[in-house]
């Protein structure tokens, strides 16, 4: 499929931030996920480098650490955009129409599940349950809870986000 | 001022209250106190239970009982802090609850019996001054000061307390495993991997009543002979991380975590270990080479945990509502716990009662209960008054009992004859709109996708089950489609290692039991009885309702709809793509879905 946009680089990594999260979090049995965690912190995403230079910093092989930032949904190995839009697929939002919403958004924002507006604004993805059942069918905008959503106010939460970014 | 005659204003900020826009209510209740020069002391509370009525505030005037308000936007402030606050009077319409009052909420809590959730909502989280005014950790000082480790073991089995995580095995007879190991480690987990879509009870307990759940883990530290407790919490409830960090913090300050705890030989350590996202997780050998950094697949059993566990040392793992019973049952002691309940299910169970109900929440009631007094009596109904068809429970290892069941005890072996399971506390309602043949598939895909793939049984086998049953929901599905999903089903459920593949196929098995028909419906008629299913389904235009308003017109992402201003609408079905947006749109329900 020919990509809907430029692809977007993230430039250089700066390297420094994950020695300081290597330098606190590293050493004692399990500190792997910790540290994956918290360089997905600094960085917003696992780049390659980072996970290459995090084998190297805990003697294994940089095919455990992927093994191990591909096994767990929390981890990203794409950057996302400023604002991450999370639509909940629980089982109470699924029988109140979260496909819907999820289709919505996409049509909104031109970009399917799981990808990121060319302008680097949003990043839309589905979560499993975010826990406010009674509030279906619910999407997250980074930290703001959105409830009780239809196909119209889906089309203004994005638009209300748009003009706070003054796109 | 003292504190006695200082106004109390507690803020429900649970993850429901949040979403709700309780951060908000607070925030102007901050700003209006400080504008009318009034004195009030304003703090958190957690999660008072009626998801469907947050914003929630609770005023508690000086020597009175404390009100409960219900929907408090921030918009409702100014006039709660001008009559209440300041005038003592009571806004009637607003009460939710209160007592010695008549509030619109009463009927929600009648048959509720409240132990797990004793605190929430009742007590600011972050402050365990509150916790200690409720009677916190004089039951770890009991069991310190006064029980052998033996005697707290066989309290806990005369409470008949069984594992709150599912599978309802009884914590007593656990814990004196792990005790009777010769170990100079052993390890405390507690399982906060609340994964299955729909429950929330753990949330809101480690958000509302942290203390609760770590007094639990020393109880059980002492018990066993541990020195280590870890917390393994879900990412995704940042929330009940910050507390439970705060919890902790608190608690060694206090003496009650840490070296020679309130004085006595026993230490006792505790670390949160944050979840990185993977259901199976929850199964407690997965779980455990999550915390040794490794990608959480299950191993065999045996050795079990409490021989073999954490870092090869016996561990005893138990789920967040297990440890929150614990202080109350050596408060109380376990003939009290042992006194609610039926013959095999003791005590109480929360849920996080969900989907077409009139109100939703988190509830705790007796094992006994029948489901239709949570539905009916405590959830107010179905909504919009349609009819009650089945409620969905135990998630994605669990299973829908129909209506007809309704009457149904809530206890571990009735529920388990049903088909489903008690499992961790999801109850999800469904009514007439909700296609039961959808409610597998969307199991299905969440097991298909979150199975770890050590076993091929349910790697591949719960695939196969998926794709049969997206072609049933496409009008797709073949003679003998029922069969293979059944015999799939058996076999994934022979074949698989841990709990996620054995009872993935019970959503399937229960919705074929009791609600065959629909499955054939779509098989051989290509209908969808509940009008659901996208692809079996049209939207049509009502001619007598419509006013060419040309709303759904515009709305339409794809250009179907037709019609000229003040004329009859119509939509071009070839070119419609059941996104339903002109069904949300029209103000005239002049939609129709047939």
């Amino acid at each position: 499929m020919e990509p809907a946009c430029q692809e977007w680089s993230p430039g250089p990594v700066d390297l420094d931030r994950l020695d300081r999260v290597l330098a606190e979090h590293a050493g004692g049995g399990g500190s792997l996920i910790p540290v994956l965690q918290h360089a997905q912190d600094a960085y917003g995403y696992l780049p390659r480098v980072v996970i290459e230079r995090i084998a190297r910093a805990l003697g294994v092989s940089p095919a455990q650490v992927f093994g191990v930032a591909t096994f767990y949904a929390q981890f990203r190995l794409k950057p996302v955009g400023k604002h991450v839009i999370r639509v909940c697929h629980g089982t109470a939002c699924h029988v109140a129409g979260a496909e819907k919403i999820s289709e919505a958004f996409s049509r909104e924002l031109c970009v399917p599940d799981g990808e990121t507006t060319p302008d680097r604004l949003f990043t839309l993805e589905s979560v499993a349950c975010v826990g406010c059942c009674s509030l279906a069918p619910v999407a997250m905008v980074g930290g703001e809870t959105f409830g009780r959503l239809d196909g119209p106010r889906v089309g203004k939460v994005v638009k209300d986000f748009r003009k706070r970014e003054g796109a | 001022m003292s504190e006695a005659v200082k106004t109390k204003i507690l803020v429900g900020l649970g993850a429901c209250g949040i979403a709700a826009g309780a951060q908000k209510t607070l925030a102007s209740l901050e700003e209006g106190l400080a504008a009318r020069g009034l004195v009030a002391e304003l703090g958190p509370a957690g999660c008072m239970g009626m998801c469907y009525r947050e914003p929630l505030v609770e005023v508690r005037r000086p020597g009175q009982p404390g009100v409960v308000y219900m929907e408090l936007t921030a918009d409702r402030v100014p006039r709660l802090l001008d009559e209440v606050v300041r005038d003592g009077r009571r806004i009637d319409e607003w009460v939710a609850r209160g007592e010695g009052l008549t509030g619109a909420e009463d009927s929600f809590f009648a048959k509720q019996h409240r132990i797990v959730l004793r605190n929430c909502g009742r007590l600011d989280p972050e402050r365990i001054e509150e916790y200690l005014a409720q009677g916190g950790y004089q039951a770890l000082g009991k069991a310190l000061r006064t029980l052998t480790p033996a005697a707290v073991i066989e309290e806990i089995k005369l409470s008949g307390l069984r594992g709150r995580g599912g599978a309802g095995f009884p914590t007593g007879t656990k814990w004196s495993f792990a005790a009777a190991q010769k170990s100079a480690e052993k390890y405390i987990i507690c399982n906060a991997d609340e994964g299955d879509p729909g429950a929330f009870m753990d949330r809101s307990v480690l958000e509302s009543d942290p203390h609760a759940v770590l007094e639990g883990m020393l109880i059980a530290g002492y018990a066993i002979g541990a020195t280590h407790g870890y917390i393994y919490c879900r990412a995704e409830y940042p929330i009940a991380i910050k507390r439970l960090r705060i919890a902790i913090r608190q608690a060694e300050a206090g003496g009650f975590i840490g070296e020679r705890i309130l004085g006595t030989d026993f230490s006792f350590h505790v670390v949160i270990k944050e979840g990185a996202g993977a259901f199976v997780c929850g199964e407690e050998t997965a779980l455990m080479a999550s915390i040794e950094g490794r990608r959480g697949m299950p191993r065999l059993r045996p050795p079990f945990p409490a021989v073999e566990g954490l870092w090869r040392k016996p561990t005893n793992i138990n789920n967040v509502e297990t440890f929150a019973n614990v202080p109350w049952i050596l408060q109380n002691g376990g003939a009290a716990y042992a006194a609610l309940g039926t013959a095999k299910s003791k005590g109480t169970k929360v849920f996080a009662l969900a989907g077409k109900v009139n109100r939703g929440g988190l509830v705790e009631v007796p094992m006994g209960a029948t489901i239709r007094e949570v539905v009916m009596d405590i959830g107010g109904g179905i909504r919009n008054g349609r009819r009650f068809k089945a409620v969905q429970m135990g998630g994605p290892s669990g299973g829908c009992i129909p209506a007809e069941l309704a009457d149904t005890p809530i206890d571990y072996e009735s529920l388990n004859q049903t088909g489903a399971i008690m499992g961790s506390g999801g109850m999800l309602v469904l009514d007439d709109t909700t296609c039961m043949v959808d409610v597998a598939r969307f199991f299905l895909d969440f097991t298909q996708k979150e199975s770890c793939g050590k076993c091929t049984f349910c790697r591949v086998g719960t695939k196969r089950m998926l794709e049969i049953l997206e072609r049933i929901t496409h009008g797709h599905g073949r003679e003998g489609d029922i069969a293979l999903l059944e015999e799939l089903a058996a076999t994934i459920k022979r074949g698989s290692l841990c709990g996620l593949g054995q009872t993935a196929p019970n959503p399937v098995l229960t919705t074929i039991r009791y609600f065959r028909a629909e499955y054939e419906a779509h098989i051989r008629e290509h209908r969808c009885p509940a009008r659901s299913c996208r692809a079996l389904i049209a939207y049509t235009v009502l001619a007598d309702k419509c006013t060419g308003c040309q709303v759904c017109a515009r709305a339409c992402p794809v250009h179907a709809i037709s019609g000229e201003k003040k004329g009859l609408h119509s939509i071009d079905l070839a070119r419609c793509t059941r996104c339903g947006l002109c069904f949300d749109k029209c103000r005239f329900e002049a939609i129709e879905i047939t």
